[in-house]
């Protein structure tokens, strides 16, 4: 199959030492801690009080709207508190979170399961796919249904199943894809039948042969599945990337994938549909990659929603020198931990401590000198050193002018700056300022429209008094007139 | 919890640094250098000390004055290689006042006063070159021929430090020792004096020499041949993009070809032009200085372009025999333009900027070859 090329791009050292090692089950740990908030879109809302006996794969919190996805429980036991507690964001803020204190039975719920999945309708599967709970699972954690139903409104022609993972270090799908390629294909089918697309192709970088070998002998029957091997090269896992190279078509600024009829899913994501409707069991573990030159035992784990990451670190040995930074996720684009104290969520692909020689960070930032370096690594063709000079002086509208929120955040750019110019610093700093004054701009705009409704309601009734008066008057003076005149005949 | 630098990904990095690239730069213009120290002598060894040592004197000078550190400014190698690249641009037995002034007028006035590393708009080397040769055109234009370190007329080590440092004239046997024009002063002079090209050219051009650098001329710009092989070492290694050199050489190469075919009594060819002056040097190691030059790839075409053109008119037509560095200057004035107006396409975007609409052209045409499910 032709494949296209996308514009720049870095090599990180790969660092998938992990990629031989199998999946193993963490042992189950006495408390687990479940976000409500571990999607993109409306925290859920608990469905269920302090004190209350739960199953495992029982609803704890349903979705309120639409873009949100509920919560059940990881195992059995008693649910201990609802409360905030530190989330994974580099802020280091709390969320409400529903706190499960073990049992050890690990008992399951009853679930309603389908004897043939594929009889269902295709709203029907994206409706299951919703009530499990199950995100976009390589990150981004948006929920898989909204994105299924968009095969509603658009005619989808490709369905790209993401098996990229160009992070370093990470090796989760790739150990998914190798050792239970059946269930994913299965995921892949289902999801073509929610979408009413034809096509299916499942890319997989370079640098995984045998996970796409494996997919290959799972799908050799199916002429709707086809699995593609695409260049091992950072942000390949990206969706727009993805898209590009795979089509050659790119998705137009501020629109979605589906508008030009392709949809990206993560192979963990397909594993989580396969999960749903063919055993009846909610998004409630996944696959983690825990590793990094700083721990002892770097391994694939299948882990329990809500598991702290002291857990997981503790099962591989904890460290043998001290990390020089733990992160949840690829050191391209995860998430700093402000300690272990933090829960494994639906979206968190990696554990990871890093070495200081690992990541090579300096601690001040030198002049820029327009080497051109991350321009030429920009994947989406923009001009970093540029956009960082304007962000960093709080320029927002010329940042917006050279694109600004076309960036995907990817850090190829700093990656690859000689002098270590924290660039997606700047472009964080200055989105996040732009949300702000969008939001408040908003707020302003809100109080305005509200103040202007008051002032015409106010003058609305000033004038229907004044009405009333001046007509109440008119009536009287006709009544005077009258009663004048027939004083007047009397007379 | 331990942490440098700042808390946002990536939380990896390429090993590489600022000090690092100048490092990469100063090894690739050594052969050259090494080659001119060779070829005029201790009084060239002379010049790329002094010009060094005071471009590193200016430049601590310049941020203890700015109240900036020194320390990593001194590291980070780009005074080396300004005052390195401005000795290799001079003729090699220049007074050390000469260097010395160029130093300082090339850091403090190029480079400091822009607020240091980074912000200069012109390149700090030929910024001070030029205002040596406005300000002192003997000096700058007193050229020696080739007298190998070692050979008979090549001046002994305390003749040379007489050379830098009260003056040439009285020491060296001949006047013409130290009158040995260059290819293009030469051809330019002549030519004034309405002499035929095809004439005198042979006296003064002679292709084996100038690739090689056995002839008259800027202390390290003569070997074409080990700068090429320095500036090919450098895009090999990713630290200069080819679209620079191989602009600038180009539009040179093809003005010089198209006005020699015109009329070759009055121009002379490509090969005359590539092989002499700073060409070499300025294609390779100083318009390629990212400071001053396009960030984008098609920017930097028209801005090497732009020198390429401007080096040929200034040559043939202008005052003075050679027109690198003013050529550079003008198109480091040009740069914040081009880099304005060309950008690369952003993803998902028209060239203009608009969102990709998918009406026509080749997105329109794949997406219906994906639709038809190829």
């Amino acid at each position: 199959m032709k494949l296209f090329r996308f514009r720049g791009g870095v090599h990180p050292a790969e660092q998938k030492t992990t990629r031989q090692l199998p999946i193993r089950p963490l042992p189950l740990p006495t408390r687990l801690y479940l976000p409500l908030q571990m999607h993109i879109g409306a925290p859920a809302v608990p469905v269920v009080g302090v004190g209350d006996q739960v199953l495992k794969g029982q609803l704890l919190a349903r979705a309120p709207s639409a873009v949100s996805a509920p919560v059940h429980a990881s195992t059995s036991g008693v649910i201990e508190a609802i409360d905030e507690f530190t989330a994974p964001h580099p802020s280091g803020l709390p969320v409400r979170t529903i706190v499960l204190r073990s049992d050890g039975e690990d008992r399951w719920s009853e679930s309603v399961v389908p004897i043939d999945p594929f009889r269902l309708s295709p709203t029907e599967i994206a409706q299951r796919v919703g009530e499990a709970g199950i995100v976009g699972m390589g990150g981004a954690a948006f929920p898989a249904a909204v994105k299924l139903q968009l095969g509603d409104r658009n005619r989808i022609h490709t369905l790209i199943i993401n098996g990229g993972e160009c992070e370093p270090y990470l090796t989760c799908d790739d150990r998914l894809m190798q050792e239970r390629p059946e269930a994913v294909i299965d995921g892949v089918r289902l999801m073509l039948r929610a979408l009413q697309c034809q096509r299916a192709l499942i890319a997989v970088e370079a640098n995984k042969p045998e996970a796409q070998q494996a997919l290959r002998r799972a799908c050799k029957e199916l002429s709707e599945v086809q699995v593609i091997e695409v260049p091992s090269r950072y942000p390949m896992g990206s969706e727009k990337q993805m898209i590009q190279t795979v089509t050659g078509l790119e998705v137009p600024a501020g629109k979605l994938a589906a508008e030009i009829g392709v949809m990206v899913h993560n192979v963990a994501t397909s594993y989580a549909v396969y999960q749903a409707l063919r055993h009846g069991r909610p998004l409630i573990s996944r696959i983690v990659t825990v590793s990094g030159g700083a721990l002892r035992e770097p391994t694939n784990l299948e882990v329990p929603l809500g598991t702290l990451v002291e857990e997981l670190i503790k099962h591989c040995g904890g460290f043998k020198e001290t990390p020089a930074r733990q992160l949840l996720g690829g050191p391209m684009m995860g998430t700093a931990l402000p300690h272990q104290q933090v829960p494994i969520v639906k979206g968190s692909n990696g554990v990871l401590a890093l070495s200081a020689a690992e990541t090579g960070l300096a601690p001040h930032a030198q002049p820029c000198i327009r080497c051109g370096r991350c321009a030429q690594a920009c994947p989406i063709g923009l001009l970093p050193m540029e956009l960082a000079s304007r962000a960093r002086h709080g320029k927002l509208d010329a940042a917006l002018d050279l694109g600004l929120l076309d960036c995907i955040g990817c850090g190829s750019c700093s990656y690859t700056c000689p002098a270590a110019i924290p660039l997606t610093q700047y472009f964080n700093f200055a989105k996040g300022e732009l949300a702000r004054q969008r939001e408040e701009q908003q707020k302003g705009e809100r109080t305005r429209a509200l103040a202007q409704a008051r002032q015409l309601r106010l003058e609305r009734e000033a004038e229907a008094k004044r009405l009333a008066a001046a007509k109440r008057k008119a009536e009287r003076e006709a009544k005077k007139r009258a009663e004048a005149a027939a004083q007047q005949e009397k007379v | 919890m331990n942490n440098a630098g700042p808390l946002a990904s990536p939380h990896t990095r390429q090993s590489s640094s600022v000090s690092a690239i100048m490092l990469q730069v100063w090894l690739a213009l050594l052969p050259a250098s090494l080659f001119g120290v060779w070829l005029y002598g201790w009084p060239a060894l002379n010049l790329l000390l002094i010009t060094t040592a005071a471009a590193l004197a200016a430049e601590a000078l310049g941020q203890r004055l700015a109240g900036r550190p020194i320390m990593p400014s001194l590291k980070d190698g780009s005074a080396l290689l300004t005052g390195w690249i401005l000795a290799m641009t001079l003729p090699p037995w220049a007074p050390w006042w000469v260097a010395v002034i160029g130093a300082l007028f090339a850091i403090i006035i190029g480079k400091q006063v822009f607020g240091g590393l980074g912000q200069n708009l012109f390149n700090p080397a030929m910024l001070a070159r030029v205002a040596l040769l406005i300000a002192f055109p003997l000096e700058l234009t007193t050229w020696v021929a080739p007298q190998p370190l070692f050979s008979a007329n090549a001046p002994g080590f305390i003749d040379s430090l007489h050379i830098t440092f009260v003056g040439v004239a009285p020491l060296v046997g001949g006047v013409d020792a130290i009158s040995g024009a260059t290819v293009l002063d030469g051809i330019k002079t002549e030519l004034a004096r309405g002499a035929e090209l095809g004439v005198v050219l042979p006296d003064y051009y002679r292709a084996g020499d100038a690739m090689l650098g056995q002839m008259g001329g800027s202390l390290g710009e003569t070997s074409a041949l080990l700068l090429l092989l320095g500036g090919l070492y450098l895009i090999w290694r990713g630290h200069i993009t080819w679209q620079i050199p191989a602009a600038l050489l180009g539009t040179v190469a093809l003005l010089a070809t198209g006005f020699h075919l015109y009329d070759p009594l009055r121009f002379a060819h490509a090969g005359v032009h590539l092989l002499s002056g700073g060409l070499m040097l300025a294609a390779f190691f100083i318009a390629t200085d990212p400071v001053g030059s396009p960030a984008s790839r098609r920017g930097q075409l028209i801005f090497a372009a732009g020198i390429g053109a401007l080096v040929y008119i200034i040559r043939t037509w202008g005052g003075f025999p050679e027109g690198v560095a003013f050529a550079v200057l003008l198109m480091n004035a040009a740069t914040p333009l081009i880099d304005h107006y060309v950008r690369p396409r952003v993803y998902g975007r028209d060239p203009h900027g608009k969102p990709l609409d998918y009406q026509r052209g080749r997105f329109a045409r794949r997406l219906k070859k994906q639709q038809g499910g190829e």
